[in-house]
């Protein structure tokens, strides 16, 4: 007659999980990159100037090597610098010094005033990193904000929610209009 | 009454353990999954800044790092107190960034080469004098989406 077999002992292989998942908590790390996308601009070939733009349509922020702000030649805070970058993107009451509206026929969404404005930043070598990325964090927000506005008005959704056409139909309505100076040697350290 | 006290206490029956197995197995796959492996130790502390309009880095498999950061205590003996890149596994200088980018570049499929981001790691104390440098380089190489590596958090006053 066969004997039956002992039932094994499985208690210590709960052990040997354990350690294992232990292992693999110390080794790894959860998937925790974010931050702030961007493009940067090809290098300008030589002996081209950069192209004229009106002063109306240039918003200058200047962060110095202190951290301080300067927005339009005027002392300013972070706190308001994302409801001014609104301002000067949507310019809502078309006033004359801010910037001039195109009308673009942007397929998924019909014709749309595309502002020319853009946003010159300007950082000094002193500047921290700290200050730097929270002012392009004010300016993505307002970015996001009019994005925002923009899709619930027109698609009765967020930004966030649209599909792929309807992705693309805002951003080219509002684009990221950073544009970042040629780095001087001013402020260094 | 007899009934009931003449009886001796029952013993406890042993807890079936076989189970226990299955479950932290599960809990291994879950964090194995969820997880990515630490690709090379860093010699530069960082602590990034932080954002609120943070948005996740997709296509992990495309993203080349570049550390900033003041080295560590136990590497300032080596590496001094000042900031430094670190690329890879290894400390270099500005001007190694477009080998650096190069490498990358061709170790990807030609087919995925545009999508291809650089991320800035770097830490919040660091002047902006060095990641205009790098991103000048960046320019040069040719590698021109970038990613500001930052965490989530509210606006710091």
């Amino acid at each position: 007659m066969a004997r039956k077999t002992p039932g094994l002992n499985t208690s210590a292989m709960s052990d040997i999980s354990f350690l294992l998942l232990a292992f693999f908590l110390m080794v790894s790390n959860i998937n925790s990159d974010m931050g702030i996308a961007r493009r940067l601009p090809p290098p300008l070939p030589e002996n081209v100037d950069p192209p004229e733009v009106r002063e109306r349509n240039i918003f200058t922020v200047l962060v110095n090597k202190d951290d301080r702000l300067l927005l339009n030649n005027q002392y300013g805070r972070i706190e308001d610098l994302k409801d001014r970058a609104k301002e000067f993107l949507g310019n809502p009451n078309n006033l004359p010094n801010l910037p001039e509206k195109v009308s673009t026929e942007i397929p998924g969404l019909g014709t749309y005033e595309v502002s020319k404005g853009v946003i010159s930043l300007r950082n000094d070598r002193g500047t921290s990193y700290d200050m730097y990325l929270q002012v392009q964090n004010e300016l993505t927000a307002a970015i996001n904000e009019m994005r925002d506005e923009l899709s619930t008005t027109r698609f009765g959704k967020k930004y966030a929610d649209l599909n792929k056409e309807q992705h693309k139909a805002v951003e080219t309505a509002i684009p990221v209009a950073i544009s970042e100076a040629e780095p001087t040697k001013i402020g260094g350290k | 009454m007899a009934r009931f006290t003449g009886k001796k206490a029952k013993e406890t029956p042993a807890l079936n353990m076989g189970s226990m197995s299955d479950i932290i197995f599960m809990l291994l796959f879950f964090f194995m999954v969820i997880t990515t492996m630490r690709e090379s130790s860093l010699y530069v502390k960082i602590i990034p800044p932080q954002g609120s309009e943070v948005v996740k880095l997709e296509k992990k498999s495309l993203v080349s790092y570049i550390n900033v950061g003041v080295p560590l205590p136990d590497q300032q003996k080596k590496y001094g107190t000042e900031p430094r890149i670190q690329l890879n596994d290894q400390i270099a200088e500005v001007s190694d960034i477009i080998t650096f980018v190069e490498l990358e570049r061709n170790a990807r499929p030609e087919a995925d080469r545009p999508d291809i981001t650089t991320a800035i790691k770097a830490d919040k104390q660091v002047r902006m004098g060095m990641v205009s440098d790098i991103k000048q380089e960046l320019r040069k190489a040719g590698a021109l989406k970038i990613f500001y590596n930052a965490s989530k958090g509210g606006r710091k006053k």
